[in-house]
This record gives structure tokens, C-alpha cells and sequence, in this order.
């Protein structure tokens, strides 16, 4: 028999079913029994929580398994705990767990044991985990990285600093991604002992106006890129007069750079759907889509399986909890194209097309087979949930005037720690980038902070300090858009950045209009010209105009954003791109074209791989003795770079 | 993958519509398609186009549109090389080469054995981790995601994955 949990019935005197529900269910899996009084249920319930917290035998081992992590080898280490606990005869109980965000330290492990604080250790290998695990239980805690909460401050003796208490976390404000690296993401009971669900059980009493006019109350913006407000788009969708509605989250995180939404989804699935579940509510959709990208299938699995759990115990599917409410969510899996993110697109993707329309009207008045829908992001719906189940107040207290709360950033790129930080709106830039993100490792210097991805904009080094918040971003021409911030230092050259986000939205152009479609391919070739040294000096005026033609006769913001980056680096670093041009040089030695290869003789030890490499049999050299390149008929195709065991092969 | 090559495309693909035979369904469609054979086969859209209605030019408009799809068969195992911008900047571009190089694929994306596929791919989310690559079979059935993979370790995955699609066709035959 499966064992008991928290969502079944503690005994007879339970009458609750998914067909004939109590409307108190919610609650009572852990407060209860809340209809009758028993000792003995009471206790069960407790008993269960403990286990859930503590593990069976009060020893508890949490391997995060998130496509991170296992990126970096989590599933080895996964298999090495379980591998070691079996050998070893312990009692303890091994549970996943989703990603914190400190991806560099991935994979990382929890121990915790009653008596004992939790701790974590990080970049674990398979063949550390014995000696680790033999540490912990014997009271060593000496190698563990960080120590989590001490509420009652006894952990001091333990010369192991607090997770709370490292710069890169005490500068967060973990609220959306509480949960993340916490909980089970594969386990209903984890979520729903943690508040989970108190924000679906709070609303289900409420009129859905007024759960509009709670979320207008938190001043909560759309995390999806535009920062539309939350409650406007509910409004008018709620408004509608229709048969059918339908509520579509928007897990297609197209953005390279971008994964907080893979990582909440995730790392805590069920909140996502929660927050679905309020806003279909509040608009009265009946019909909900989950919409996830093919190239994040660990996303998809999460959210399938969580929306299954959640439609077992009558938390999704016909009149949830005896409301008269009632709603199913699919999980559709895209297949990949960075339009549909684009809301239009994104509908008619759903609807078996491709391509985005014109707007107005806008989804929310006629979206998905004309019927009204809402469009909403991730961390936007995460936010619903979490705000409903802690309050407004725990939400407006921080961030700017215009715009509350938190956000969940990426920093990548070239900074020691990266990783997915959830900071207060408003923090400046520098801070992200440098007391959270560590800044660029070995001392280099950052150029520039790309933010937004293929539609935003790089931030030059001396305008760091600006605040990350819509309107802020969008003067210093980039944008806040999903959320991704790549920091870029001095070995990236500018216009290669430039020419790679033009690539990029060039090859995702859906080629529906002209000036998208036809204009991307000529700034693409201008960069590339440029790149290649053979740019001239009207070349950026051009850029510059062309720019403007796509963004102003675009039909969607693909189009209408795609020039951003090279707006913004033709602002900030005009320079650059005129050293391409006049002196036929690549400050940064990236472009292939401007570079020259040579072969530092001190470093050559005459193995002749490179030799091997060169396509075009231009390398000579005795063998044992240093080599050299003809100049005049490289190639500069790099491989003789790629191939030396010495790095002997230098651009200059 | 040899159990399914004995069932016709018209077994497949009546498998595959008896469960969805929409219009909408189509990308869910053409997705069970591909996780049989790894790819498109041009049978298989004209046997969805004759038995849905939807003409073949529709079904060949979403299936070169969207990334996920291939209308050639791949090798066993496919590496997606990340090109997103986090692994362009930590140079994924030259892995990519030296995938290419290592496992002599001169023209098209797979080698000449039919072992073994690179493709360029979009961000897997995994940035942190920059230069990423994800390795999956044909047949959908594994995957494996490598990250901070330098030009040593991406010439170690291409002969370790090609030893071991060369194992399973052997065995396989
Ligand atoms: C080209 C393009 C790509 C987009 N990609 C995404 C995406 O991947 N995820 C997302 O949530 N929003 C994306 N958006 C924004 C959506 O159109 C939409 O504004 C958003 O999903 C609304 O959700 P929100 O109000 O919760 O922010 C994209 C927009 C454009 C123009
Ligand atoms: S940029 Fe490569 S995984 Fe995101």
C-alpha cells in the first residue's frame, strides 16, 4: 500500500473527495484535523511534517537536480550518495531538491541532521561524497561552504559562515524564489508545508474583483519583459463577455542568457501553477496552457508532473474545492522558435501556425481562437502565488516607486559567481554585477553589462550605477526585459556582440515583414563587412538609419527591438567600431579577420599539431623546434589556436 | 529505434493521429514523428497531410519553421552546441569546430559513418554553466548535458559518444 501522506484522509470522520470536497482541504493537510477533534490524527499529521522536514531517521540528504546541476554532474553525485548510504547501512533519507541560483557552485549538496545545523557543501564530486558524508555525521562541519538559517544563534562555534550572512545572499531578497533549492519540486506535501497553496484557498472566498484589485494593490508589473501591469491585463480580460477564456503562461524563455523561469519552474513547480490557477480564476478562464520551450524538457516534466498531482487531489479540474470554479492546464511543448514568445505568435503556435498579427486587438479583448486571454509570464505568476500566500506588504516594501517588489536576474558572462540573484527592483546595477555576481574573475575589467537580451541593450562600464528598473534600463538604451544580464570584459569586442545579437534576431526574423526580414540581413551584413575590415565610414550612419526604419515598421517587438544592440553599442562604444574601420583592427583581437596568428617561439615546442591542424599547410618548422606562421597566407581560421597544448599560438 | 524501423510510417503515423488529428495538434504531432525516427520523413508528412486534410505545404511551413525539427536524418547521437550569448562569449563557437573537426563532418551536420550529429542550438537555460552542450540519441530516449566544457573535453565527448553510438548499431544489428 502506498504510504500515507498529508493529502489523504486522516481517518473516517474525514469525509473530504475530490467529487464531494471539503473547502477547508488546504488547510487541514496541515493544520488539521479541522472538522473533528483527535489526538491521534493530530499527531499523525504532525509526525508527517517532521518527516518531511527531518527525514525519516533525522538524517536528511538534499542533492539538487535541476538542468544545471546536472550540467555540471549532479546526477553522478546523486548517484554516489545513494550509492555510499546503501554501502554504508545509514539511515537517511536522499530527496531532490531544485536549484538555488549559485549555479557556480553547482552541484551541491544538504546534509542535515537532528542536533546538527544543515549544511552545505559545494562542487561536489562523485568521490568526495563518502569522505563528506563521514565528516557531517561525526560533527565536522570544518569543509561545508555555508551553514543555513541559525535562528537561535548556536551555530557560531562552528567557524562556518551562515548563508545569510555571505554578501551574495544577504543581499537578496529571496521571495518568488523561496522556495527554489528548498523544496522537492517533485513533491505536493513539500509545497503545501511550506504555505503553499494558502494564496488558492484565500481566493476561493473572494469575489474575482476583488482578487484584481488585490494584485493592483501590490503594483506588480509583468517579469515577462514589457512590465505591463498585472492587474490592467486581468481587468479587461475579466470584463469580457464570453463561453470560453482561456489563461496561458508563458514558459518559452527564448532569451539566451535568461533562466529564471526554467529555474522556477523547475525548481518550484507547483507555485507557478498556483499563481496560474488565481489569475484564471480572477479572469474566469476556464482552459489554461503552459507554454515550454523543447530545449528545456526538465522545465516540461517538472510542470507536467506537478499539474498532474495537483489535478489528483481536485486542486485543478471540475468546481475546485466546491467553488463552482473550475480549470485544467495543458503543458504544450514548443518547438522552438524565440517569436513565440512574442504573445501573438505564441497563440498562433498554439493554434498549430506560425507568426505573430497585428495588435490591437490585443489577446486579453482576442487571443487564442478569438476568445479573451491573458498572457502571463513565470516569475509573474510565481509572484501572484507568493504575494497572495504572504501578503501585499511583505511585496510593496520593496523596490521604486513605479515599479514593487523583486526581480529574478541571470548574470553570466564574466563574473566569478554566476548565477540567478532575486534582488529588490531598483539595485543598481553595479551591485548585481560586482557584491552579488563577484565580478570578473582574475582581475580583468567589465566593458559593458548586456541586459535584455536580443531586444535590450549594453550598459557601459561608467554607468553602472543605474538602478535596474524599467524606466531607468530603458535611458540608458537597454531594457530590463526578461532579466538576463551578461557581463561582458575587455577580451569581447563590441561589434562582435553587436553582429551576434543580429545573427541571432536575423535568423529568428519569422520574415513576415519586409523590413524585419530584409533589413536584419543587411545590418548583419554591414557588421560583418565591418568585422572583416572592410567597413567604411558611411557604414554607420547606415547602421544608425536602417536601425530606425526596422524598429518604426515592424509589426511586433521582434522587429521592433532586434536593432537595440546595435543602437546601443554604436552610443556607447562608437569607438570600437571606428577601429574596425579607419586602423583595420579589433581592439579586443576577436574578429578573425583583423587578428594575426603567430607562434610565440619561447612557448613552441615543436610538437607539430598545429601543423597538422593548418588547413592550409602554411605552418613550417623543424621538428622539436619552434614553428611559424606565414602571414600572408593565414587563413585565420583559428584551428592552429584551437589545437596548441602549449597556448603557444597568440592573436595579435 | 529497430523495432520502430519494422513498423511502416503508415503504422506510426495512424498510431500518432489516432491520438491527435487536429489542426493544433499539428507541433505535437510532427514532435512524436520525430522522437520515432529522429527526424521528419517526407512519407510521414504526406501520409498527415492525406489522412488530416491539413495541406502538405502548411505541415512543411511549421516543420521548417520552428528549430526543434530536422528533415534528415540525424546520426545516433546529436550534440547541440549552445549558441546562446553567455556560451558565444565563453567560446562554444570554436568547441563547435572542433566537434566538426574531430569527428570529420566537412559538409552537412553528420559524419560520414552516420554515427554521430552536431548541430548549433539555442540556449538551454544553463548559462551559468557557459559553454554548454546537450547530447541526445535519436531516439529521444537519453540525454546528457555537459557545461563548462573546454576544447580538451569537447574532443573527449565526440570519441566517447561516438564509441558508444558505434556500440549500440553494432549491437543493434
Ligand atoms: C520576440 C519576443 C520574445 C518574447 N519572449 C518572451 C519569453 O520568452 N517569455 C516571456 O514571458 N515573454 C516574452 N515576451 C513578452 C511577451 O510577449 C509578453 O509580453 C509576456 O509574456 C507577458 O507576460 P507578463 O505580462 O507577465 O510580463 C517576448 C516578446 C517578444 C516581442
Ligand atoms: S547561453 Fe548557453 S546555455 Fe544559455
Amino acid at each position: 500500500m502506498a504510504e500515507w501522506t498529508l493529502m489523504d484522509r486522516c481517518c473516517d470522520k474525514c469525509w473530504h473527495t475530490v467529487e464531494y470536497p471539503c473547502k477547508h482541504f488546504i488547510r487541514c493537510t496541515v493544520e488539521g484535523p479541522l472538522c473533528h477533534e483527535s489526538a491521534e490524527c493530530r499527531v499523525k499529521r504532525k509526525r508527517r511534517i517532521e518527516e518531511l522536514k527531518y527525514g525519516k531517521y533525522g538524517i536528511k540528504i538534499k542533492v539538487p537536480i535541476s538542468s544545471c546541476t546536472l550540467a555540471a554532474g549532479a546526477k553522478e553525485v546523486y548517484d554516489a550518495v545513494s550509492k555510499e548510504v546503501l554501502s554504508s547501512g545509514l539511515n537517511a533519507d536522499i530527496t531532490i531538491s531544485g536549484c538555488m541560483g549559485l549555479c557556480y557552485l553547482d552541484p551541491w549538496i544538504e546534509l542535515s541532521k537532528k542536533g546538527l545545523p544543515t549544511a552545505i557543501y559545494v562542487n561536489v564530486k562523485p568521490g568526495d561524497v563518502p569522505k563528506i558524508l563521514k565528516e557531517y555525521l561525526s560533527g565536522d562541519l570544518s569543509n561545508a561552504f555555508a551553514l543555513r538559517a541559525d535562528p537561535e544563534g548556536i551555530y557560531k562555534n562552528y567557524k562556518v559562515p551562515l548563508l545569510n550572512d555571505l554578501t551574495l545572499w544577504s543581499n537578496q531578497v529571496r521571495f518568488v524564489s523561496r522556495g527554489c533549492g528548498v523544496l522537492n519540486p517533485e513533491s505536493i506535501e513539500d509545497y503545501i508545508i511550506s504555505n503553499g497553496f494558502r494564496g488558492l484557498d484565500k481566493i476561493l472566498n473572494m469575489h474575482p474583483k476583488n482578487v484584481i484589485e488585490f494584485v493592483k494593490k501590490s503594483g506588480l508589473r509583468g517579469r515577462g519583459g514589457a512590465g505591463f501591469p498585472t492587474w490592467m491585463k486581468w481587468e479587461i480580460a475579466q470584463s469580457q463577455v464570453s463561453d470560453i477564456k482561456y489563461f496561458i503562461v508563458n514558459a518559452d524563455e527564448g532569451d539566451p542568457g535568461a533562466f529564471m523561469n526554467r529555474l522556477l519552474a523547475e525548481s518550484d513547480p507547483y507555485r507557478v501553477i498556483e499563481g496560474m490557477i488565481i489569475g484564471a480564476y480572477a479572469v474566469g478562464a476556464s482552459k489554461g496552457y503552459i507554454f515550454v520551450r523543447a530545449e528545456k524538457p526538465l522545465m516540461a516534466d517538472r510542470l507536467s508532473k506537478a499539474v498532474e498531482e495537483i489535478r489528483k487531489y481536485g486542486l485543478l479540474g471540475r468546481n475546485i474545492l466546491g467553488s463552482g470554479f473550475s480549470f485544467d492546464i495543458e503543458v504544450i511543448l514548443s518547438a522552438g522558435a524565440f517569436v513565440c514568445g512574442e504573445e501573438t505568435a505564441l497563440i498562433s503556435a498554439i493554434e498549430g501556425r506560425t507568426r505573430p498579427r497585428q495588435r490591437p486587438p490585443y489577446p486579453a479583448t482576442r487571443g487564442l481562437w478569438d476568445k479573451p486571454t491573458v498572457i502571463n509570464n513565470v516569475e509573474t505568476v510565481a509572484h501572484v502565488a507568493t504575494v497572495f500566500q504572504v501578503g501585499v506588504e511583505e511585496f510593496t516594501k520593496y523596490g521604486t516607486e513605479k515599479s514593487k517588489g523583486t526581480k529574478m536576474f541571470c548574470v553570466t558572462g564574466c563574473v566569478s559567481r554566476t548565477g540567478a540573484y532575486e534582488v529588490p527592483i531598483g539595485m543598481s546595477l553595479s551591485k548585481l554585477v560586482y557584491d552579488l555576481a563577484g565580478g570578473p574573475p582574475d582581475g580583468k575589467k567589465v566593458k559593458a553589462v548586456q541586459i535584455g537580451g536580443p531586444s535590450g541593450g549594453c550598459v557601459p562600464s561608467n554607468l553602472l550605477n543605474t538602478p535596474v528598473d524599467y524606466e531607468s534600463l530603458q535611458s540608458a538604451g537597454a531594457i530590463m526585459g526578461s532579466g538576463g544580464v551578461v557581463v561582458i570584459d575587455e577580451d569581447s569586442c563590441m561589434v562582435d556582440v553587436a553582429k551576434f545579437f543580429t545573427s541571432f534576431t536575423l535568423a529568428e526574423s519569422c520574415g513576415k515583414c519586409f523590413t524585419c526580414r530584409v533589413g536584419m540581413k543587411l545590418l548583419y551584413d554591414i557588421l560583418k563587412n565591418i568585422t572583416e575590415g572592410k567597413g567604411s565610414e558611411e557604414d554607420l550612419e547606415l547602421l544608425n538609419e536602417l536601425s530606425d526604419v526596422i524598429i518604426g515598421s515592424s509589426l511586433c517587438a521582434l522587429g521592433g527591438t532586434a536593432p537595440n544592440p546595435i543602437k546601443s553599442t554604436l552610443r556607447y562604444f562608437r569607438d570600437e567600431y571606428v577601429a574596425h574601420i579607419k586602423d583595420r583592427k579589433c581592439p579586443a583581437k576577436v574578429c578573425p579577420n583583423l587578428v594575426e596568428y603567430w607562434i610565440d617561439p619561447a612557448k613552441c615546442v615543436g610538437c607539430g599539431l598545429c601543423v597538422k591542424a593548418c588547413p592550409t599547410n602554411f605552418i613550417t618548422g623543424e621538428r622539436g623546434k619552434p614553428h611559424s606562421i606565414d602571414p600572408s597566407k593565414c587563413i585565420r581560421c583559428s584551428q592552429c589556436f584551437i589545437t596548441c597544448p602549449q597556448g603557444a599560438v597568440i592573436k595579435r | 529505434m529497430d523495432s520502430v524501423k519494422e513498423r511502416s510510417v503508415d503504422e506510426v503515423v495512424s498510431t500518432i493521429l489516432g491520438k491527435y488529428n487536429q489542426r493544433h495538434h499539428l507541433m505535437r504531432i510532427l514532435q512524436e514523428v520525430q522522437s520515432n525516427y529522429g527526424y521528419l520523413p517526407r512519407e510521414a508528412l504526406e501520409k498527415i497531410s492525406q489522412s488530416t486534410g491539413i495541406p502538405l505545404s502548411d505541415i512543411i511551413n511549421v516543420a521548417t519553421f520552428y528549430h526543434q525539427y530536422r528533415l534528415e536524418i540525424p546520426g545516433y547521437y546529436i550534440f547541440l552546441v549552445c549558441m546562446g550569448t553567455a556560451c558565444h562569449l565563453k567560446g562554444n563557437q570554436d568547441n563547435y569546430n572542433v566537434l566538426r573537426n574531430t569527428l570529420g563532418i566537412k559538409k552537412g551536420n553528420t559524419s560520414s559513418d552516420g554515427l554521430v550529429s552536431v548541430e548549433k542550438a539555442r540556449c538551454f537555460g544553463c548559462c551559468s554553466l557557459a559553454p554548454v552542450m546537450m547530447v541526445v540519441s535519436r531516439d529521444g530516449c537519453e540525454r546528457y548535458l555537459h557545461g563548462n566544457v573546454d576544447i580538451k573535453e569537447t574532443k573527449k565527448l565526440a570519441l566517447t559518444y561516438r564509441s558508444m553510438a558505434s556500440k549500440k548499431v553494432r549491437s543493434g544489428e
